[in-house]
Parts: C-alpha cells; sequence; structure tokens
C-alpha cells in the first residue's frame, strides 16, 4: 500500500493551494479529486476574483483597501465572524495573495467594464476560476504532485486522533469492503460544503428544497463533512444556512454558474405565485441586496417568484441568458405565468399608485424615490411600470454555499468536539469556512479563505509529515 | 450546419457569454459582445473575424460541453468564419470551394498542372534540362512576357475579389443604427493596425495562445509572425527585382548580396519555418474548438505558402545547374496556384480581420457605445 506524505481530499482553489504548499516541503503529494477531470475544481471553477488587503494600488487594484477596512466591511457584511482571531489571520495574510498565486501560475486582468465596481477591493483572474484552476494543476503537475480524479473519499480512518488513511470508494469489488485505503502521515480535507445534497437541506428545509437550485458543482454533497462530525469534529456554523441569490427559475439544477443570476430586481417589482409583492425590492444595500433574495423566494409558496420590469428598465441589467416572458398588458403577462392573475393585476395597479410618479431611476445611488401607502414599500428606485411590453423573470432561490463546517484551530488543524485538535488532520476552504462566515457573503472572500487556509494547511500538514 | 442553424446557435451561445463576461480580459471579442445584446447575422460575421482562435475561451469556459449549456465560441466562430469567407468571395461557383474541399483542390491543382503542361509543351525538354547561366538566363527557359503577364492577370483578378469582399464585409457586419464608416478615425486605423501588425489580439489576454494545448504559449503568435514578415519579404523582393530589372535595367540572376536575394532568403526561411511551424502547432491542437473544414483550408494555405517558399528558395540555390529550368517550372506552377486560390482560401482572413478590427476599435473608441 502506498504511503503518501500528505493527502488532499478535494480539487478546488484550497485543495490546491494546500497541495502545492506541501509539495514545497514533501515529496509525496497527492490530491483526490472526486470528479471527472472536465469537472475538476469544485465551486472555483465560477468564481471570478478573489478580495485582498493591499495597502497600494497598483496595476490591478484601482485603489488602496486596508486590512482594517476589510475587516470592517466583513462585520458589516456577516455580523461579525464566528472566530476573529482566524478572521484577522484570513485578512492579514490576504495581502500576500496576490504575490503568492502569481508565483504558483495565476494571470490577473484589469478592472472593466463589467468589473468595475469591485475593482479597488478585489482582484480579477484573467478568465475566471476555470483559467486559475488549468494554471494551479498546470503547476501542480509540474511540481510533481500526485492527482487522481473521479477518486470519491467516502470515509477517513482515524486511530488515536490521527488520520491513519482515507478510504476512496472502489468500483472494483469488494476489496477491503468495498474500499481502497491510501495511507498518509498528514490529511487536509478541502471537499467543500453541503449544498449539493438536497437530502440534507431536506433535513432543515423540508420539501421546499426540491425546488432549489444549486448553482455550482454537484459533487459538493457534504461526504467528507458527514464523515468529519460522525468522527466527533466539532461543528461550526448555521446548519439550516446557506447562501443563496435570486437566479433564473429555468436555469439547471446543477453547475448553471454567474449565467443564471438575475439583476432586474431593484429595477421593477417582485411578485409570488399568490401575485403579492412580498419585500421591498429598493433596499439601499447592495451586498445586502443581492445576497437576501434568494432567502426571501425560498420562503415563498413553491420558492417561485417573478421579477417584473417594463420597456424602460428592460435593457438596465445585464442581458439575461433566458428571454424573460414578454406581453402588452400586465393581464396578458400573467396568463405566461404561473401566479394568482387578479391579484397580480391589483398589486401592480396598487403598486403604480403608491409611485411618486418620477420615471428616473439611478442606480449608483439611492434616490428616496419610494412608494407611499403600500407594504412592504419599495423605499428607492420605485418608478411606475406602466410602458409596455412588460416582462417578467421567473425566479427561484439559487445556493452558492453551505456555512456549516467544522472547527479549526490556528493551524488549521480541525477541532473535535472538546475542542482538541486531531494531531495531524487539517481543513481548508468552504469545509471551514463557518469559522469566519456566519451569514451574508462578501464577494471574493470566500477565495480568500481556500487561499489563505489552504495555504495555511498544506503548509502545517507538510511540516507535520516530515515529522 | 445550415446556415439559418448556424445564426441561431451561435446567438443562443453568444447570449450565454453576455450574461457571464468572465471571458472579457481574454480579447476583443468579448468587449464587442458586451455592447450588444442580440446577435445577427452581422454581428456573428463581425465577431467570427474579431476572433484570432486564441482558444483561452475555450479553456476558461465552465459551460464547455458536455455541460449542458454547450459552449464553445471558437468552435462557432469558426463555422460562422469560413461561411463569411464564403458569402464575402465571387463568383459563388468558385466560393464553394470554402466548403467544399474539391473546389480548391481543382483551383489549385488545375492551376499549378496548367503551368507546368504549357512550360513543358513550350519551352521543350532540351531547353528546360539544360544549365543556363548569365544575365537574362532565366528568360532563355521562361520568356519574361510569359511570366510577368499571367501572374499580373492573376494578381488583378485576386486583388479585384478581394476589394470586393472587403467591401461587402464593412457593410454586412455594420449595425442598423449606425452610420456606415461611423467612429472610424485616425486614432481607430492607427491602432487597428497596429493590432494587425504585431498579431496584439493572438495573446490570450496577456500570457498567450492556449495553443496548440491547454498552456499558454507565445508559439503561434511567432510562428505567425514568421509567416506575415517572411511574406512581406518576399513580396518586396520580387518588388526590388522589379525595380531592380525594368528601372535600373540590371537582368537577373543577382547577386547573393543583393537586395532581392538577401530579402527573398531571408522571407523564404521565416516563410518555411512559420508555416511548418503552425502546420505543426495545428496538427499537435484541440480539435474540439474548430470545425474541420477550417482546419482543411488552413493546412491548404500553410502548405502552399510553405511550398512556394521552398520551391523559391531552391530555384535560388540551383540556379547555377541544369535543374534552374524545373525548379523554375515548379516555383511557377506553386505561384499560380497560390495566385489563383487567393480569393478561395485562407488567404483572404487578412483582409476581414483587419477590417474587424478597425470596426472594434472605431466602437471602443466611442464610449456611449460601450455602456455595459
Amino acid at each position: 500500500m502506498n504511503e503518501f506524505d500528505v493527502i488532499v481530499v478535494g480539487g478546488g482553489n484550497a485543495a490546491l493551494c494546500a497541495a502545492m504548499a506541501a509539495r514545497e516541503i514533501v515529496p509525496r503529494v497527492l490530491v483526490l479529486e472526486r470528479a471527472p477531470e472536465h469537472m475538476r475544481g469544485g465551486n472555483t471553477r465560477h468564481v471570478r476574483n478573489v478580495r485582498c488587503a493591499h495597502a497600494s494600488p497598483d496595476r490591478f487594484f484601482s485603489g488602496a483597501y486596508s486590512e482594517e477596512e476589510l475587516l470592517e466591511d466583513l462585520i458589516g457584511v456577516t455580523g461579525g465572524p464566528a472566530n476573529l482571531d482566524l478572521a484577522k489571520f484570513a485578512i492579514r495574510q490576504s495581502s500576500k495573495l496576490p504575490e503568492w498565486m502569481t508565483r504558483h501560475g495565476a494571470a490577473w486582468q484589469q478592472p472593466l467594464a463589467g468589473t468595475l465596481s469591485l475593482g479597488r477591493t478585489n482582484r480579477w483572474f484573467l478568465g475566471g476560476g476555470k483559467a486559475l484552476l488549468n494554471a494551479y494543476y498546470r503547476t501542480a503537475h509540474k511540481m510533481g504532485i500526485c492527482i487522481r480524479y473521479g477518486a470519491f473519499v467516502e470515509d477517513l480512518l482515524i486511530e488515536n486522533d490521527r488520520c491513519e488513511a482515507v478510504a476512496l470508494k472502489n468500483d472494483d469489488g469488494q476489496k477491503n469492503g468495498g474500499h481502497e485505503l491510501v495511507r498518509a502521515r498528514a490529511v487536509v480535507i478541502a471537499a467543500g460544503g453541503y449544498e449539493a445534497n438536497i437530502e440534507w437541506l431536506k433535513r432543515h428545509w423540508g420539501a421546499a428544497a426540491d425546488n432549489f437550485i444549486v448553482r455550482g458543482t454537484p459533487y459538493n454533497d457534504g461526504t467528507l463533512l458527514a464523515a468529519l462530525l460522525k468522527k466527533n469534529a466539532k461543528p461550526m456554523g448555521d446548519p439550516k444556512g446557506f447562501h443563496a441569490i435570486a437566479i433564473d427559475a429555468r436555469a439547471p439544477k446543477f453547475d448553471g454558474g454567474i449565467v443564471t443570476r438575475l439583476d432586474a430586481i431593484p429595477f421593477g417589482v417582485v411578485v409570488n405565485k399568490l401575485g403579492r409583492r412580498f419585500y421591498d425590492e429598493g433596499e439601499a444595500i447592495w451586498p445586502k441586496r443581492y445576497a437576501i433574495w434568494g432567502g426571501l423566494i425560498a420562503a415563498q409558496p413553491d420558492q417561485l417568484a417573478y421579477a417584473i420590469v417594463d420597456l424602460k428598465t428592460i435593457g438596465k441589467f445585464l442581458p439575461p441568458m433566458f428571454k424573460p416572458y414578454q406581453a402588452e398588458s400586465i393581464a396578458e403577462l400573467a396568463k405566461a405565468l404561473d401566479v394568482d392573475g387578479r391579484a397580480f393585476v391589483e398589486t401592480m395597479e396598487e403598486y403604480n399608485r403608491a409611485t411618486s410618479g418620477r420615471a428616473d431611476q439611478n442606480l449608483e445611488t439611492p434616490d428616496g424615490n419610494g412608494t407611499r401607502g403600500i407594504s412592504p414599500a419599495k423605499s428607492n428606485w420605485a418608478i411606475p411600470i406602466d410602458r409596455a411590453p412588460f416582462y417578467a423573470l421567473p425566479l427561484r432561490p439559487g445556493i452558492t454555499f453551505t456555512y456549516m463546517g467544522v472547527a479549526v484551530d490556528e493551524t488549521g488543524r480541525v477541532l473535535d468536539q472538546s475542542g482538541r485538535a486531531f494531531r495531524n488532520l487539517y481543513a481548508a476552504g468552504e469545509i471551514m469556512s463557518g469559522n469566519i462566515l456566519t451569514k451574508g457573503y462578501l464577494a471574493g472572500f470566500g477565495m480568500t479563505i481556500g487561499s489563505v487556509f489552504g495555504e495555511l494547511a498544506g503548509r502545517m500538514a507538510a511540516t507535520n509529515a516530515r515529522g | 450546419m445550415p446556415e439559418a442553424k448556424l445564426f441561431e446557435e451561435a446567438n443562443r451561445q453568444l447570449v450565454i457569454c453576455n450574461a457571464c463576461r468572465y471571458c472579457e480580459g481574454l480579447c476583443p471579442v468579448f468587449r464587442a459582445i458586451e455592447t450588444r445584446r442580440e446577435f445577427g447575422k452581422g454581428d456573428v460575421f463581425y465577431l467570427a473575424n474579431l476572433c484570432h482562435d486564441c482558444r483561452a475561451c475555450y479553456y476558461a469556459c465552465m459551460f464547455t460541453p458536455p455541460h449542458e449549456f454547450a459552449v464553445n465560441i471558437p468552435r462557432i466562430l469558426s463555422e460562422a468564419r469560413v461561411e463569411s469567407y464564403k458569402e464575402w468571395s465571387w463568383p459563388s461557383f468558385w466560393a464553394r470551394s470554402f466548403k467544399e474541399p474539391r473546389i480548391a483542390t481543382i483551383l489549385a491543382g488545375g492551376a499549378a498542372l496548367l503551368v507546368i503542361v504549357v512550360a513543358v509543351a513550350l519551352i521543350g525538354s532540351r531547353r528546360l534540362f539544360s544549365r543556363h547561366e548569365g544575365p537574362g538566363a532565366l528568360y532563355e527557359i521562361v520568356p519574361y512576357a510569359a511570366m510577368v503577364i499571367p501572374a499580373v492577370l492573376l494578381f488583378t483578378y485576386g486583388v479585384a475579389v478581394w476589394i470586393r469582399g472587403t467591401i461587402q464585409s464593412w457593410s454586412e457586419c455594420g449595425r442598423e443604427s449606425e452610420a456606415p464608416g461611423e467612429g472610424v478615425s485616425g486614432q481607430a486605423l492607427r491602432e487597428a493596425i497596429g493590432a494587425a501588425l504585431s498579431l496584439r489580439h493572438l495573446d490570450g489576454g496577456g500570457p498567450g495562445c492556449t495553443y496548440p494545448e491547454e498552456r499558454p504559449s507565445a508559439k503561434r503568435r511567432v510562428y505567425h509572425s514568421f509567416v506575415f514578415w517572411g511574406f512581406l519579404c518576399d513580396f518586396a523582393s520580387t518588388s526590388l527585382a522589379f525595380v531592380y530589372q525594368d528601372f535600373l535595367h540590371i537582368l537577373p540572376p543577382y547577386a547573393v548580396t543583393s537586395a532581392p536575394v538577401i530579402f527573398g532568403t531571408v522571407g523564404g526561411v521565416l516563410l518555411i519555418t512559420g508555416s511548418a511551424g503552425l502546420i505543426y502547432c495545428k496538427w499537435k491542437s484541440d480539435r474540439a474548438p474548430a470545425v474541420d473544414r477550417a482546419y482543411r483550408m488552413d493546412y491548404a494555405f500553410l502548405f502552399l505558402l510553405g511550398l512556394a517558399a521552398l520551391t523559391g528558395l531552391l530555384t535560388l540555390l540551383f540556379r547555377a545547374t541544369a535543374a534552374l529550368g524545373s525548379l523554375l517550372v515548379l516555383h511557377l506552377a506553386v505561384i499560380a496556384a497560390l495566385f489563383i486560390t487567393a480569393p478561395y482560401g485562407k488567404f483572404v482572413h487578412f483582409l476581414y480581420r483587419s477590417v474587424a478590427l478597425v470596426r472594434y476599435y472605431a466602437e471602443q473608441n466611442q464610449p456611449e457605445k460601450i455602456q455595459p
């Protein structure tokens, strides 16, 4: 049986960072990626940038972004990290990421039209996350890291607080009880969350979970998280919590990625199947506005809603992948939708009457142009929806990631229920992001966590393996 | 795929790109996509000719097959590109050669064969296979007029078809909402010419084309530059020889240190290296991001270019031997094949790419046109 110095379970950003960092210290490093090669990389396939603190602008950052400011942003959006020390560590290390990532193959692009709004705080991968992954895999290959695709790790062999081996699902028969054991001196788990496990989500959300759409990889079913919890690892984060945005209801069940997201909500109104509005579409704070709608729609009947806009605004937001439903009147539009038509027409008339009549709309800043006398109100950008044709975009909750993971210490080691660390077992990426992110989301910060804790876990695991 | 289906499919994929935009740093195609919402035939033809087939987007895309979105932009654009070449060529019978390699082969092979048969018949084997030395010796084998008149006729015909196609490509890709030539400024022209001469966009947004494999590399840009500058050198060599002969009244053969020979040799070596390099890369490259038809067309053009350079160099190398006659006839046959297929093969790409670059820089220089 082969023995490796370090085994990394997973194949996304955190896993690759861990493997490369480990390989700089020890010779025998194995990456076990569950997906086939063309689907490698977990949710990193769908990312686009990483958030880093930096003292001064450069070719790729349009302005300075201090560690203090990043911490403030993180606290502002998430209501405070679960483990402040780990959050501060991530932020401190984030300033070193551009150099480290470049050295390992990352290529960058300057902020352009579509990316300007985050050009100061986030650094953009040329070609996006999959291009970054391709570069990382090439580097890993060149460094002599072993990579196995389609390697489904089902369990961990833990004895005396040490992870002795990982158990791979073995397709060829019942050898070793259907498992192939691969031994290692240290193990890093970077296998993502459980957002693609609908059965798991059902435990918390009931039948509603059947209507959730998973934006990313279908392989994040939480097998490793479940295995760790069974071995008495300490959970971190809300088991019910996930980050979800409003995406097109016609998106595929898995892996629709960025192209199914819709930016229409603040331009118009949103109604549910009953034909009723249910939340302020004109809330002022941008990241919140973007991030809460998945959860809001998850709470509606059949987890379905429609964003309604008219001719005035249809061209204002990013062009959607799927064609909007279109009709010459609201009553006509209702026929194409799965809504209570009478209530829908009523809601729209009521909304139009409640607007001030101002028809200018600039989403750069909250304009205070709110509705009057209806509940819920639309507190900004509330212009009448009265110019045919009218358009409807069907919305469902699109889950990006789950929050619950396992607790880790400052070296990236997994902690057990009593707070004691497993001796050679590390975690990185989404599976431990619950130590920092408790709710909400800060764009590009998942990549920060994955890169910082991936590098840390890989380095510490390799040091540990070397003895 | 049938034409109507081609544009429908291209529009489907481009709409997905427009909703994603992750590739906007890679090349002008994606920034041009962002200024549009629907993609009609003209837009597809424009984007197809703006695409340099560097494939960075193909490897960066998370929606390539087997993903159900089945996005493969370089492939659909390569198919549209061939279609645009065909539509902008003339007459339609010969233009079919873009889709039916048979026709291209008949054209090229026919022209070459004609040159050989006529030459052998008129020159006679004794003159053809004997040594010829001294000023004007070349013309003892093939008379000057017999060389120049067909060449000029062929060249003029080719350029006329090119001009026709260029005008058509400019008008067909324009948007309904804009006046012809809108936004074309000195600056846009300068930028377009700079991009064309430096092959700037064969860089995958910085690290190089993902060609022939997924790893970014400068290979393609380097080999393509060799071909381009090699061709220009050979063109300069021919023009200089013309000046030497008809204005300075110095008859060939020219000394090894003379300008026509130096330009010709350097150009020949560049062309051979470049076309061989590009053929090698193409042969090694991933087949998924381009249609076979485009591959065949590229191979044929590169092969003819390389062969023209090779036979030219051999003619020069053996000009003092009895092989001169046969090598010269062979070289002229290849040149004839290259010229006759100039409007019906990959040669046309330099025109339509240049036109697309002018349109691109004209658009980018009008800020109101590039709002996301």
